[in-house]
């Protein structure tokens, strides 16, 4: 007769690997006293599962409190951490140091976006061309005074906009754009992705709006199809394809 | 005039000269390309109506595109209401210069000014 073992005499089947350790070059800047910015590097410990926000934070704990970064949830959703990782725009927490393949790990705050301090910038450009756009269902029907119960949508004209609505804000896209860089006006890849998801919402009757909106000097063509908005998207949203699709509409190639 | 008027006009000169140049091209092919060059052969093109008329009209293709991707580079580089109403303008002004310019070569070598 065998002996089962208890719990607490189980051996572990898979060994937890000792920690390795990274150093974290995180970019120091405030416009108010500083001419340029600088780097400040520190050794960390991490694991497999170590997120570069955790790294950030653990800075913060031990080494420096006065590193300047945002961040809220710590699971994809905020779109609060959004910085430079490796020269990629990223989440921190979403992003796990092994996955950089590199000791080395460098913070930088995003491009395009002026910064506070640190790694916290400022989103003011980002929400005015987001509200620019009438980020909302246009429509004078309401489901309340509507003969319908609701305005029901089939699979199809859901799949139309769906991966759109997964946009968190972040502004990612924004910070990889090479239009942001130099054209200050530019409306950008956030606000143009979201235009098209309220366009192509079968409820929506703004779309005449949001297109005189965006079809503007500095609004839909002067993106130049890098997609480079689309790569960075921590969401899977891809607003390339959404910039191309709303040029159909003004084209005359949908409606 | 709506961006999206000006680039559907943009992308439309753009398709235009492209087959207008393919047969612009096509043309120089009927002889070898120092022949092409000599005086008498580029005044009889200039006196040949048709031929002149499709480089009358490359011409204007041509400056419409070419002043137009240069406002856009241009409005990208830098902004500001003055600075691109002056490019808007300047890239227009310059765009009927050139098609004046161009068009002075052809009409003066059919009035035989040349």
């Amino acid at each position: 007769m065998t002996q089962v073992p208890s719990i607490a005499e189980e051996k572990p089947t898979t060994s937890l690997s000792s920690p390795k350790t990274a150093t974290l070059r995180i970019a120091r800047f405030n416009p108010e006293k500083d001419s340029e910015r600088k780097f400040m590097e520190f050794n960390i410990p991490y694991q497999r599962w170590t997120t570069v926000l955790e790294a950030i934070l653990e800075v913060k704990k031990h080494f420096d409190h006065s590193v300047a970064v945002r961040y809220s949830c710590r699971q994809a959703t905020c779109g609060s951490c959004g910085m430079i990782i490796n020269g990629k725009p990223r989440l921190a927490c979403f992003t796990k140091i092994s996955e950089l393949e590199s000791d080395v790990v460098t913070v930088e705050p995003m491009n395009n976006f002026p910064i506070i301090r640190d790694l916290a910038v400022r989103f003011e450009r980002l929400f005015e061309s987001h509200h620019k756009i009438k980020p909302y269902l246009i429509n004078d029907d309401s489901e309340i005074s509507s003969n319908e119960k609701e305005f029901l949508q089939t699979p199809e004209e859901v799949e139309q906009y769906i991966q759109f609505s997964n946009c968190i804000k972040c502004g990612l896209c924004n910070s990889a754009c090479p239009t942001m860089a130099t054209d200050s006006s530019f409306v950008g890849p956030q606000a143009l992705a979201q235009a098209y998801r309220y366009v192509a919402d079968s409820r929506d009757k703004g779309k005449d709006s949001r297109l005189k909106i965006i079809d503007e000097s500095h609004g839909i063509w002067r993106c130049h199809f890098a997609g480079s908005c689309s790569q960075v998207c921590p969401k899977g949203v891809d607003p390339a394809m959404g910039i191309q699709f709303l040029r159909g509409y003004l084209l005359g190639f949908r409606s | 005039m709506r961006e999206s008027t000006i680039m559907k006009i943009h992308y439309g000169t753009a398709l235009g000269a492209v087959a207008l140049v393919a047969v612009h091209i096509l043309m120089r092919l009927t002889q070898s390309f120092a022949e092409s060059l000599e005086y008498t052969n580029v005044i009889a093109n200039y006196q040949f109506l048709p031929y002149a008329g499709m480089l009358e009209i490359i011409l204007i293709l041509l400056s419409i595109h070419g002043f137009n991707g240069l406002r856009v580079i241009l409005l990208e580089l830098k902004q500001g209401p003055r600075y691109e109403k002056a490019v808007s303008y300047g890239c227009v002004a310059a765009m009927m210069g050139l098609i004046a310019y161009g068009s002075r070569t052809i009409i003066m070598v059919n009035m035989g000014m040349l």
